[in-house]
C-alpha cells in the first residue's frame, strides 16, 4: 500500500478513535470498548474499500455495510461524519433526546445507516439478504457484515452462514471483531468458540484471519475477499478491546461504561500522542 | 347499502377450500403483476402453498431450510434490496420464534416486509397444541408499524396477499390449515383496513375475523329466529382497526361480541375492546380462547370444545343484549 493512503487511513482511524472517547463521555454511556476495536477495520472500509457518496446517501452503486454489533455504532457514526454524511458537531448528540445519534443504530433517522441493529445475531441474515438480492438483479455491490465474536453464540450466526454458503454469495463479506472479550468475560470462559476457523470453514466459508489494528493486513484481506468466487468470505481480525486508550484495553469493564472527565482527559491525551 | 357479492349459498352450503390456498394462489397472481415480489419458504413450501409460487417462478423462490430468524432477517435485506419478500411459514414460528426479529430489525426500521403467517387457530387439528398459533394477533399487533389481516375465507385470504403487496411497511397475513367455507365471491369488496357490514341489525353488533365471520352470519339467523336482530361485521383487518364502523355499530346496536379463533386476551376481541372502551362503551362478550393451550382431534370438534361455534356466539349475544338492559 502506498504510504501516503496508508497514513490517511491510519489518521481516520485516530480520528474515529478520538470520536469515540468524546461522544461517549458527553453521553454519559455506551460502548467504547468494542467501538475502539474495530476503528481500524471501519476505517478500511469507509475510507478506501467500500464504493459509496456520502452526498449520496441512497446512491444505487453503493456498495452495504451492516453493523451487526450494533452497540459498536459511535464508530461508525464517527466514520460517517468524518466522511461527510453529516456534521461533525452531531456527534456529541449521541444518546440524547431528539438526536439522530441514537443509542443503537436507526437508519429511519440517520443517513449513512443500512439497518437499524442492536439486537444481536442478525446481521449476517440481512447482508445476506442485501447479497442475494443483488444477485437476483446481477449487480456487482458488494456487502459487509461486521460481528462481534461474543455475537456469535447466537444460533441464527450459525443459520445465515449455512444459507449464504448455500446460495453461493460471494458478494458477502463476513467481518468479526475477535477481541475476545463479551460482556460476561472472555469469549471462551463464557462459551467455546475455537476452533473459529474451522467452524466458518465447515460452514462453508473462505475464511482469512488478519491483525485487525494493521492496515495493511485489513486492507490485503479485504482484497483477498474481492477476488474469491463461489463462496462467501469472512475475515476474522484479532484485536483488542478498547484499542487505543490503555486502560481500557482488554477490560471486560469497559464495555459497555462511559469514562470520567479526569479518563477522558487521559484518553485523548494519549490518543493524541499516537504516532502515524 | 353497498353491493357485497357474498357467495349466494354462503350459509346454508358453502363451498369449502382451506384459506392457505387463497395465501398461494394469491402469491401467484402477484408473481406475474410484480416483479419485485419474492417469496420464502423454511422447508414447508407445500403446507403453505407457496410450492404454487416456487414452481411458477423458481427464481424468485427463496428456501432457507428451517431456519425462521434467518428468514426473517434475510427478508429484511431483501427488502433494503427492493424486493417485496414474503416470508411464508406456521404462525407459532414465523411470529413467535421470529418475534425480535420482526419488531427489531422489520418493523422499527418499517421495512416491507410481509408475513404469510399461516396455521392459526385450533382448526389446524390433529397437530396439536405445538403447532395452534393462538397468541400471534397479540404478539404481533402491538408492534408499531405492523399491519395484521385476518381474512374470512379462501377469496379474501387471496385479496389481502394482494393487498398486502401494495402496503408500504410490514404486514401479517393471518389464515388457517383446514378447509372453511368460502363466503365471499371474487366481486366482494376488500380494502384493507376496513371493516364489511356484511347483515345489518340493531339490537347486538358481532364483530368477527377469519373463519369466525361464517360461524357469526350462522349465529345471526338463529338469533333472527329468536327475535334479536344481529348485525354481522367482518373485521378482517385487526390492525389498524376500523374504529368508525366498529363504534357507528355501538351506538345503534348498544352491545358488542367479538368473535375470534384466537386468545381473547391481547387479541381481537382486547382490541374492539381499546376502541370502544375509550370512545362507546356499551355492554362486551368476548367468543375465543380463554387463556388456554388446544389440543389434537377433529378441527370440528376443537371449534366447540373451545366454544367457537355459532352456538356460542348467539348465547354471548343474548347475555350482551341482557347486560345492556339490566
Ligand atoms: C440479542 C441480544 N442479546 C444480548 C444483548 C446485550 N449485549 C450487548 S453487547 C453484548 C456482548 C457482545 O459481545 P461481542 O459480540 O464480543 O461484542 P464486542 O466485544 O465487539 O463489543 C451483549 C450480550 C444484545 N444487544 N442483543
Ligand atoms: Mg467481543
Amino acid at each position: 500500500m502506498e504510504e501516503a493512503r496508508l497514513r490517511h487511513l491510519k489518521s481516520m482511524a485516530l480520528a474515529i478513535r478520538q470520536d469515540i472517547v468524546r461522544m461517549v463521555a458527553e453521553a454519559g454511556s455506551g460502548h467504547p470498548g468494542g467501538s475502539l476495536s474495530v476503528a481500524d477495520i471501519v476505517s478500511v472500509l469507509f475510507f478506501d474499500v467500500m464504493k459509496h457518496d456520502p452526498s449520496n446517501p441512497c446512491w444505487e452503486e453503493r456498495d452495504r455495510f451492516i453493523l451487526s454489533k450494533g452497540h459498536a455504532c459511535p464508530a461508525v457514526y464517527a466514520a460517517l461524519a468524518e466522511g461527510g454524511y453529516f456534521p461533525r458537531e452531531e456527534l456529541l448528540t449521541l444518546r440524547k433526546f431528539g438526536a439522530r445519534l441514537q443509542g443503537h443504530p436507526d437508519m429511519c433517522k440517520l443517513p449513512g445507516l443500512e439497518a437499524s441493529t442492536g439486537s444481536l445475531g442478525q446481521g449476517l441474515s440481512i447482508a445476506s439478504g442485501i447479497a442475494m438480492a443483488m444477485k437476483m438483479d446481477k449487480k456487482n455491490n458488494r456487502v459487509y457484515c461486521l460481528m462481534g465474536d461474543g455475537e456469535l453464540d447466537e444460533g441464527q450466526i450459525w443459520e445465515a452462514a449455512m444459507t449464504a454458503s448455500h446460495y453461493r454469495l460471494d458478494n458477502l463479506c463476513g467481518i468479526v471483531d475477535r477481541n475476545g472479550l463479551q460482556i460476561d468475560g472472555c469469549t471462551d470462559d463464557v462459551k467455546t468458540l475455537e476452533p473459529l476457523s474451522d467452524k466458518w470453514r465447515a460452514f462453508g466459508w473462505n475464511v482469512i484471519e488478519v491483525d485487525g489494528h494493521s492496515i495493511e493486513d485489513i486492507s490485503a484481506g479485504l482484497n483477498r475477499f474481492r477476488h474469491s468466487h463461489f463462496k462467501p468470505t469472512v475475515i476474522i481480525g484479532h484485536t483488542i478491546k478498547g484499542k487505543g486508550v490503555s486502560f481500557m484495553e482488554n477490560q471486560a469493564g469497559w464495555h459497555g461504561k462511559a469514562p470520567s472527565p479526569e479518563q477522558t482527559r487521559a484518553a485523548l491525551l494519549e490518543l493524541s500522542q499516537e504516532v502515524i | 347499502m353497498k353491493e357485497l357479492n357474498l357467495s349466494p349459498g354462503a350459509i346454508s352450503e358453502p363451498e369449502m377450500i382451506p384459506t392457505r390456498f387463497g395465501y398461494g394462489d394469491g402469491l401467484v397472481e402477484l408473481g406475474r403483476i410484480n416483479p419485485s415480489v419474492v417469496v420464502l419458504g423454511a422447508d414447508l413450501s407445500s403446507s403453505l402453498c407457496v410450492d404454487r409460487f416456487r414452481d411458477a417462478f423458481p427464481e424468485r423462490f427463496i428456501q432457507t431450510g428451517i431456519a425462521e430468524q434467518d428468514m426473517m432477517s434475510f427478508a429484511a435485506g431483501l427488502s433494503l434490496a427492493g424486493k417485496i419478500p414474503f416470508v411464508s411459514t406456521y404462525g407459532v414460528f414465523c411470529t413467535g420464534r421470529a418475534w425480535d426479529q420482526l419488531r427489531t430489525t422489520v418493523a422499527y426500521a418499517n421495512l416491507n416486509v410481509k408475513v404469510g403467517s399461516g396455521h392459526g387457530g385450533v382448526s389446524v387439528g390433529a397437530d396439536g397444541a405445538t403447532h395452534q398459533a393462538l397468541e400471534d394477533v397479540s404478539i404481533t399487533r402491538t408492534i408499531p408499524n405492523v399491519t395484521v389481516i385476518v381474512p374470512a375465507d379462501y377469496q379474501e385470504t387471496l385479496k389481502a396477499t394482494i393487498a398486502a403487496a401494495s402496503i408500504r411497511g410490514p404486514v401479517v397475513i393471518r389464515f388457517g390449515r383446514e378447509k372453511v367455507p368460502v363466503i365471499t365471491t371474487r366481486e366482494t369488496p376488500f380494502t384493507a383496513g376496513k371493516a364489511e357490514v356484511y347483515r345489518e341489525g340493531k339490537d347486538v353488533t358481532v364483530a368477527a375475523c377469519g373463519q369466525m365471520v361464517y360461524e357469526s352470519l350462522v349465529a345471526a339467523e338463529i338469533l333472527s329466529s329468536e327475535g334479536i336482530s344481529a348485525r354481522i361485521i367482518n373485521c378482517h383487518t385487526v390492525k389498524p382497526i376500523d374504529s368508525e364502523t366498529l363504534i357507528r355499530a355501538a351506538k345503534e346496536t348498544g352491545a358488542v361480541v367479538t368473535a375470534e379463533e384466537h386468545q381473547v386476551m391481547g387479541g381481537f376481541g382486547s382490541a374492539v375492546a381499546e376502541v370502544l372502551c375509550q370512545n362507546y362503551p356499551v355492554p362486551m362478550k368476548m367468543v375465543g380462547i380463554q387463556d388456554t393451550f388446544g389440543q389434537s382431534g377433529d378441527p370440528d370438534d376443537l371449534m366447540a370444545e373451545y366454544g367457537l361455534k355459532a352456538g356460542n356466539i348467539v348465547k354471548a349475544a343474548l347475555e350482551a343484549v341482557r347486560m345492556k338492559k339490566g
